[in-house]
């Protein structure tokens, strides 16, 4: 079971499903972040599965991997610093609330 | 003590028994983050994620993945996540309604969405390693990441320093009376210091 690449494509698809269902369900702009954190993670464990199951790969899936977690991080800084820029604007984290261009 | 190659009653190899742990703590702490109703315990339901994913990378070899994990995940953006959490509660708490009205659509659309990558990535004949074991070593990584990728790295590293200066300038408290700064746009960039 853990020796197949389809079970952890399997659990790498399960992962990316619930974290956009969370991106596109949740009211709170922070949760969508998280949700957003989710399925990068997913994509992040798709990259290591390829990896480990095809010896050409093995080596570059890795640096793909710390790759993209450093723009995971850079992205959840910038995400963030937005969210509490709106909120000290807005004083709410409900992104259904941010409807001032629309008025 | 060493521990007997099967578990004795299942048959099973004993990293058939991680792997299902670990899949089954990522995805079940994973669905509490979207589903919980409190933000706070949705962010260290993350965390539980997030380090169940790393004990993953471990059993597929990836140990510094793993450990990038830990470090970057666990370490840097759940804190980063909680502390935002604690700069935007409202003071009258949780929210009534947690999710959108549209959340029966997105339920419906994901399904239908993990349907098709689970039929497209069954259907596919993957070349299949005999083992998925031999670690990656590091000094191999150092070497890959260092010469034929140093300039994604250097690249990647620019992007980081360009972020976190964004992020600091982003969530920079004003000095202005908030009257002031409620008329103005509020895409304007602060003139003086």
């Amino acid at each position: 079971m853990s020796q197949s690449l389809e079970a952890y494509l399997m659990l790498s698809v399960l992962l990316f499903s619930i974290g956009a269902f969370g991106f596109l369900s949740r009211r709170n702009a922070i949760a969508m972040l998280m949700s957003i954190e989710l399925m990068l993670n997913a994509v992040n464990l798709a990259i290591v599965a390829f990896g480990a199951f095809i010896p050409p790969l093995r080596g570059d899936a890795s640096v793909i991997a710390l790759m993209v977690m450093a723009v995971a991080a850079a992205e959840a800084t910038v995400g963030l610093a937005i969210v509490i820029a709106i909120y000290r604007n807005r004083r709410t984290p409900l992104v259904d609330e941010y409807d001032r261009m629309r008025q | 003590m060493t521990l007997p190659p099967t578990i004795p009653i299942l048959e099973w190899r004993w990293e058939d028994l991680l792997f299902l742990a670990f899949a089954a703590i990522m995805l079940g702490s994973a669905l509490l983050v979207v589903l919980g109703r409190d933000i706070i315990r949705s962010g260290l339901w993350m965390i539980f994620s997030f380090a169940a994913l790393a004990g993953i990378y471990v059993l597929l070899g990836a140990a510094l993945v793993g450990a990038a994990q830990v470090l970057v995940y666990i370490g840097a953006i759940s804190v980063l996540v909680l502390f935002a959490i604690m700069l935007t509660q409202t003071k009258v708490g949780p929210a009534r309604l947690v999710f959108h009205p549209q959340a029966a659509l997105a339920g419906v659309a994901v399904i239908v969405l993990a349907v098709l990558l689970v039929v497209a990535v069954s259907g596919t004949d993957w070349p299949q390693a005999t083992t998925p074991g031999g670690a990656t070593r590091t000094d191999e990584l150092a070497r890959l990441l260092f010469d034929r990728y140093v300039l994604p790295f250097e690249v990647v590293s620019v992007l980081l320093l360009a972020a976190v200066v964004g992020g600091v300038f982003l969530a920079k408290r004003e000095d202005e009376p908030q009257s002031i700064v409620q008329q103005r746009p509020v895409s304007e960039p602060e003139a003086g210091p």
